[in-house]
């Protein structure tokens, strides 16, 4: 006879081997505010708790499944990934379809997408695996070569035009060029060089893009417009004060004055309802969340999953940083959802993918030595 | 991990793996440094939002959502001395929408809307398409209806409480009731005189309304509205009817252009009907001319003529000048004064004052105002109320012409003593009457209901020149008088004719306004009924039978109605029965 027991047990093991404990139950505690926040916010009128839940369970499934994929086939995964992204990217480029003055999807006949999701893993991916490839021989010349891997789909994006979202590409492939060790002279030239060159810089932005970064200086002068946004998100964040409105009970959210209040601006429908306390405690889960993936990311064992790792874990920091900055009036009004918080199956989807592949990183870092 | 990047100058990077992990473990560090720089940013920014800010920021979110709105009061009835309805205040609902969020209706249930309010599509269509942020769909909607529209649950419509002001008596009391306009605010009658203290005083409610303007909480009330208050006029439903289709009859049946009927209750001043003709209908005013909205009975004045003998009578008996039965001399029937003649219609000999008075000699009555000083004719006229506003409170009242007595001439004396040469109201006439049936007090006029009795005025004549008077009065309308018609079945009544050249271009045309004054029963004089016809142009043009035979129906309606016991032998009213008959 099989050992029945022994078996289901093993599987059992088995199943759960390639997940990361803490980093589980971090990103499962900051979904727990984010399931709870967007029952807040949705309670009173269209419910979307149940489906934020599907959505969670499907990106979990997707975690669960990338953590059991070895970073080798990642790394096979990074050039087709890159490549088909950028292709997609052109296609939009080329036959995208306009919603809203932006065209940032690409009609497949029974559905649409947008590519630029995919650029979000596919370019930490890409540049790790680049990086990863010359290790040895790194000269210069890669740099160049990273820089305009970088370059070409942050354009593509940002032509869309989808500032919010060509950010955090850039961000990510950075990212890595960063932790691979692009020279301070360098950073520091491309830093006065970007200085030098912000004049010329706000002449290619768009209207309402100059119009947003007007606005976050002095958000009254266009209190209905532009400003709108700002303001009562503002409101909405001061008068929680110290402890709270307390839950459910925050009145700029439960009387619509909060735009986008499940999804962009859900952080100031928690900080209404929770106050200051509760964006420590957010802020507080927001740490340990990187700093479990610095450490994972130090505790790799090669270049390519160290790079990612690195950047993943700081484009989560990324995501929330510049979340809450234009939720609370410090960073101009970009759409870029609260990661683990906010409302949306794509993001939790990217999200999670992005959390198996710090497992996957984790889990099978002692399997190359044994 | 201890290697430097620094100490490492002129190597490349990147170059072996240990190197790669010091150089890593650096730049982690500063990583981590910027990490906790930038959230310690936002924490200190949701610091500065919080906890400095917090009572500023949370001011400003009150004001958002927290409004005080007004509760509208219901304006008050108004209703007759009886308690029957005359104006009330029936809830109603206006239909609005916010056509930006209306838009959003499916075809079917515009259909049903559309069918609903009984509007065309296309005008539906159009109020949706308005680029507003509010728009009336409709006004004074029956609640029941609204209830319907309602349960529709349709986007962006939403429903307000209003009031629709209704008259159920109409155009019978149309000019004392007057009505509202849209603001719920009077614009005629006792709506307007009695604005004040209908209107009542909207109260306050503290709400929470969501950023689409709906109230999603009622915080409660900061004050309760007060409702306006009822306004119980002297008006009697049934004896206003009465006059009201009296004076119609009258009006056609002379052919006449205009008429106003007013009746009186002696005791109290209270005024029990006042009608005009023409009138109009106050629940619709669409087609609404200047003539039908004349309260003429307060607003238009008119030279009285003969109904102003009684006056002049009552004046000289009661200086002692004549006795009931002093003879005048009223022959030929004319009488020059100055360059002037004045002259009577059917020229008489000679007349006791009585007989003046019952046959309404022109001559008589100038001939005893002749001997009066001005001052005191002018005081006389003054003290029953002519040339002075009889103070209702009703909008455009007029106080007639009375001129100084400084410049009067003689001949103008003499006019003024049968009443030409002086401008006076119905309602001033009709007041006047109440002395004679009040044993000579006059006593002010009210359009409301009186309960403290009884109500005191000054005196003007002595009760004995009353009494004088009143036989005189009652002389009039006996078959010798001028106005048989104005007789009342059961009853005896007293009363003057006034028959009156108008004034057109400040000369005397031949239109005249016929008149009736008169009081009853004459042993207790209970109500005083004035009738004017404006410019009869039928058969007859005097007032005793023009303006008597209405006033008849009117007196004796009205003393039946209010149970006021017969003082005629009741055989004579038969015996005039047989003879009528005959």
């Amino acid at each position: 006879m099989i050992d029945f027991v022994g078996t289901v047990k093993h599987w059992g093991r088995q199943s759960v081997a390639h997940l990361d404990a803490p980093l589980l139950f971090i990103a499962m505690a900051i979904m727990a505010v984010g399931l709870v926040t967007v029952h807040s916010a949705t309670f009173d009128g269209n419910q979307r708790m149940a489906s934020q839940a599907g959505n969670m369970g499907v990106a979990l499934a997707i975690m669960w499944f990338v953590s059991r994929l070895p970073p080798q086939k990642l790394m096979r995964l990074a050039v087709p990934l890159y490549v088909v992204g950028v292709i997609l990217l052109v296609g939009v480029f080329l036959f995208g379809i306009k919603v809203n003055g932006a065209k940032r999807w690409l009609p497949l006949g029974f559905t649409r997408i947008q590519p630029s999701e995919i650029m979000k893993i596919a370019m930490p991916l890409m540049l790790a695996w680049y990086f990863h490839k010359f290790e040895a021989t790194l000269r210069w010349k890669h740099h160049v070569v990273a820089a305009l891997l970088l370059v070409v789909p942050f354009a593509l994006i940002a032509k869309q035009p989808d500032l919010g979202t060509a950010i955090l590409v850039g961000a990510a492939g950075f990212y890595v060029i960063f932790f691979a060790g692009l020279p301070w002279k360098v950073i520091f030239g491309l830093a006065a060089a970007g200085a030098a060159a912000a004049p010329l810089l706000w002449n290619v932005l768009h209207d309402y893009q100059r119009k947003r970064i007007l606005t976050l200086l002095d958000p009254t002068t266009d209190p209905l417009g532009a400003g709108y946004h700002i303001i009562q998100a503002t409101i909405a964040i001061g008068s929680g004060g110290a402890v709270g409105k307390g839950y459910l009970n925050g009145t700029q959210t439960h009387l619509e004055f909060i735009p986008e209040k499940h999804t962009d601006f859900i952080f100031a429908v928690y900080s209404e309802e929770w106050g200051l306390i509760g964006n420590g405690f957010l802020l507080f889960l927001y740490t340990l969340l990187v700093g479990r993936g610095l450490i994972i990311a130090a505790a790799a064992p090669t270049l390519f999953t160290r790079l990612l790792a690195g950047a993943i874990t700081l484009i989560f920091f990324t995501y929330a940083f510049v979340n809450m900055g234009m939720v609370s009036g410090i960073l101009p009004v970009v759409g870029v959802p609260l990661p683990f918080v906010s409302y949306g199956g794509t993001a939790l989807v990217t999200l999670f993918l992005g959390i198996g592949i710090l497992m996957s990183i984790h889990t099978h870092r002692m399997l190359v030595k044994k | 991990m201890g290697v430097r990047r620094r100490g490492q100058k002129g190597h490349r990077f990147a170059e072996s793996p240990v190197l790669q992990l010091a150089l890593q473990g650096w730049r982690s560090r500063l990583v981590g440094l910027v990490l906790m720089a930038a959230f310690g940013l936002l924490l200190a920014r949701g610091f500065y939002l919080q906890v400095i800010n917090n009572d500023f920021l949370q001011e400003k979110g009150e004001s958002r959502y927290r409004r005080d709105i007004e509760v509208s009061a219901s304006r008050g009835k108004i209703v007759d001395r009886n308690g029957d309805m005359l104006a009330v205040s029936t809830p109603m609902k206006s239909i609005w929408i916010i056509p930006a969020d209306a838009r959003q209706m499916s075809p079917a249930q515009k259909q049903k809307l559309a069918a609903l309010l009984e509007m065309p599509a296309k005008e539906l269509e159009a109020k949706f398409n308005s680029d507003k942020t509010f728009a009336f769909l409709k006004r004074q909607v029956p609640p029941e209806l609204a209830g319907h529209v309602a349960a529709l649950k349709l986007p962006g419509v939403h429903q307000e409480k209003e009031y629709r002001r209704y008259y159920p008596t109409g155009d019978m009391t149309a000019h004392i009731v007057g009505f509202t306009g849209v603001d719920d605010r009077g614009l005629e009658g006792v709506e307007l005189a009695f604005q004040n203290s209908l209107i009542g005083r909207a109260g306050s409610r503290s709400v929470i309304k969501d950023r689409r303007g709906q109230i999603v909480e009622d915080v409660g009330a900061l004050r309760p509205p007060q409702d306006g208050k009822d306004v119980r006029l002297a008006l009697d439903s049934k004896i206003q009817y009465l006059a009201y289709s009296q004076l119609r009859a009258a009006v056609s049946e002379n052919h006449a252009k205009a008429g106003g009927a007013i009746v009186i209750d002696a005791r109290s001043g209270e005024i029990l009907a006042l009608v005009n003709w023409p009138t109009y209908n106050p629940n619709n005013r669409e087609h609404l001319s200047g003539a039908q909205l004349r309260n003429r009975a307060l607003t238009d004045t008119f030279e009285p003529g003969s109904v102003m003998k009684p006056f002049t009578a009552a004046l000289a008996l009661d200086r002692g000048r004549v006795r009931f039965d002093t003879v005048i001399d009223c022959a030929p029937g004319r009488l020059t004064i100055g360059n002037a003649t004045i002259s009577d219609a059917h020229p008489h000999g000679a007349l006791t004052v009585a007989q003046v008075i019952q046959k309404s000699s022109n001559v008589g009555t100038a001939k005893i105002a002749l001997g009066f000083p001005p001052k005191e004719m002018w005081e006389m006229f003054d003290g029953v109320g002519f040339g002075q506003q009889p103070n209702l409170g009703f909008p455009g009242e007029v106080t007639g012409r009375l001129r100084p007595w400084k410049n009067w001439r003689p001949i103008e004396q003499a006019t003024m003593s049968y009443g030409h040469g002086i401008s006076v109201s119905l309602v001033q006439l009709a007041r006047a009457y109440t002395v004679f049936a009040r044993d000579g007090e006059l006593i002010p006029l009210s359009l409301t209901r009186l309960d403290d009795l009884p109500v005191h005025g000054a005196q003007v004549f002595s009760p004995q020149t009353v009494r004088e008077i009143r036989a005189m009065l009652e002389m009039a309308v006996q078959p010798e008088g001028t106005a048989p018609k104005a007789r009342v079945a059961g009853y005896r009544v007293g009363g003057k004719t006034g028959t009156a050249y108008k004034i057109e271009g400040g000369v005397y045309a031949r239109k005249y306004v016929a008149s009736f004054v008169g009081l009853a029963p004459i042993s207790d004089p209970r109500l005083v009924v004035a009738v004017m016809i404006d410019e009869p142009s039928g058969a007859a043009h005097y007032g005793g039978d023009v303006a008597g035979p209405a006033f008849s129906h009117i007196m004796g309606g009205a003393l039946r109605t209010l149970g006021i016991p017969p003082d005629a032998p009741i055989q004579v009213a038969q015996a005039e029965n047989k003879k009528e008959k005959l």
